[in-house]
């Protein structure tokens, strides 16, 4: 796929997107964790990756030496008038303080877990439908006949658009996540009809406002002023970006531990009250989620000479597995009773949509358990992983056991 | 005993109030809030400290 060198050696040419990587990090990070605890890189344009969970959690609420102006690894950087700080294209996420604040205060009710509460019912039928129509098969996909529709699914209906745009909307979601390393350029082309049809979206909702976060978005105001468009724009193509395959990761990651695990699986069936720790275990063992900060200014940190733009890979997934923090780190757990995990992030940009993951992933493993109570994996080596800053299994291929 | 919620580290990772509901409530935008006095009882005072160990942001405190 890439004619990039291999990585010989992660703590001075790390690379998320080597082979090696993509196969099995967790190997890689026990390593550098014990020689290296801040890995470098030369590969696009320079960076570091701390791999503990004191460096993790150390840059993720420093927002003084590193802004969020992209926090998507790529080989150029954002020119700063392409994304000024502290709004950025996508805000919250790409914001620094103090906007950040305001920006992520708009969100936060739409996704509280009150509002969170009022969809699970929604979110349940779906799960339901989309077990109704893999039917009694003894071999299933579960990756892309059920995880992959899932988080898909929610974000149409929180944004309000009309179910018989599935295609289309699954169409953008392809474009937005897939092309995140392409040049500028051929964003911007990529973007247009996806900045159409959100354009259309926004005026229907103008004219026929209803109870979606389209309409709250356009509605809620800042200071007696409403958003401006780009902003609405900007934060629905957020939800795209940040709710689809996070949430899709953890639901088929959690299901390929359980295919993996029969011993799991069957506590989790005899046990439902254990779900929500389950959950919380699933979170931190096969956290889906990396982010990235920029450096602002040439400084030493972490006892490293950090340059202007140098990249931070900031690796929730990594600090989850430092045995410092937690006992038996590399084993999973599935009644783990204390577990600080960082699935979500730490700090100001804690994930604004966690509430709504959380329902999402909990209510997908119990429909999935609840109809298939035995299942195994018919196909080990066909299984695949995502590439990139969003880990999760993709091809799931199983064997429902009667 | 009683526990209390820092606002300012409070990021609303939102694990007090899923462990324990009964100590803990939510604001609109989803941050932890302690319900009532924060006076804890024998019968509470283990899930208090369980939520406690669960917080990422090490945001809740059990004082004397
Ligand atoms: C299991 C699924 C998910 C995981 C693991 C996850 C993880 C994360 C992480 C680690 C961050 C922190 C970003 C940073 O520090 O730069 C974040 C931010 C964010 N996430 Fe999620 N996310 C998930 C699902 C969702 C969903 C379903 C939504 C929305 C519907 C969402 C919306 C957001 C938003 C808006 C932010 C930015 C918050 C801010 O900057 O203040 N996420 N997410
Ligand atoms: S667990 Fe901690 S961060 Fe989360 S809501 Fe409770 S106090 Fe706030």
């Amino acid at each position: 796929m890439t004619d990039k060198p291999l990585v010989q050696d992660f703590a001075s040419d790390w690379d998320h997107t080597d082979p090696k990587w993509v196969a099995d990090p967790y190997p890689i990070w026990e390593d550098l964790r014990k020689r290296c605890p801040v890995a470098h890189t030369d590969r696009y344009g320079g960076g570091w990756f701390p791999v503990t969970h004191a460096g993790v959690s150390a840059v993720a609420k420093d927002t003084e030496h590193f802004t969020s102006r992209t926090v998507v690894i790529g080989n150029g950087r954002p020119g700063e008038e392409d994304m000024p700080a502290p709004i950025g294209v996508a805000p919250p996420i790409s914001s620094d303080p103090p906007f950040h604040a305001i920006a992520r205060r708009i969100m936060l009710p739409a996704l509280s877990p009150a509002a969170v509460n009022a969809l699970e019912p929604q979110i349940r039928a779906l799960c339901v439908e989309l077990l109704d129509k893999i039917g009694d098969r003894e071999l299933i996909n579960a990756g892309s006949e059920y995880s992959q529709f899932i988080s898909v699914g929610v974000i149409k209906q929180l944004l309000g658009f009309p179910p018989d745009d599935e295609d289309l909307f699954r169409e953008f979601v392809h474009i937005v996540l897939e092309g995140v390393d392409h040049p500028q350029e051929q964003r911007i082309e990529e973007f247009e009809p996806i900045e159409a049809y959100f354009t259309k979206q926004i005026e229907d909702h103008q004219e026929n406002p209803r109870d979606d976060l389209t309409s709250y978005l356009l509605n809620v105001e800042i200071e007696g002023q409403k958003l401006a468009p780009e902003h609405v724009f900007g934060t629905m193509v957020l939800t795209l970006i940040a709710g689809i395959d996070t949430t899709w990761s953890a639901i088929a990651s959690s299901l390929w531990h359980l295919s993996t695990h029969p011993d799991d699986l069957a506590r989790l069936v005899n046990e439902p009250d254990l779900m929500p720790v389950a959950i919380e275990e699933f979170l931190r063992y096969y956290a889906p989620v990396t982010m990235a900060r920029l450096v602002k200014e040439d400084m030493q940190y972490l006892g490293c000479p950090m340059k202007k733009d140098d990249w931070i890979l900031l690796g929730f997934p990594a600090a989850n597995r430092d045995p410092s923090v937690f006992p038996d780190a590399g084993k999973f757990i599935i009644d783990r009773a204390e577990n600080r995990h960082l699935a979500f992030g730490l700090g100001i940009h804690r994930c604004a949509g966690s509430n709504l993951a959380r329902t999402e992933l909990r209510v997908a493993v119990e429909e999935f358990i609840k109809r298939f109570p035995r299942f195994e994996l018919s196909d080990p080596g066909a299984v695949t992983w995502s590439i990139g800053q969003v880990r999760g299994a993709r091809n799931l291929p199983f064997r429902i056991l009667k | 005993m009683k526990v209390r919620i820092d606002a300012d580290l409070c990021q609303g990772q939102g694990r007090c109030f899923s462990i324990a509901p009964n100590i803990f409530g939510f604001d609109d935008l989803g941050n932890g809030v302690v319900l009532g006095d924060g006076e804890l009882t024998d019968e509470t005072i283990e899930s208090a400290r369980l939520a406690q160990s669960n917080c990422p942001e090490h945001a809740i405190f059990i004082e004397e």
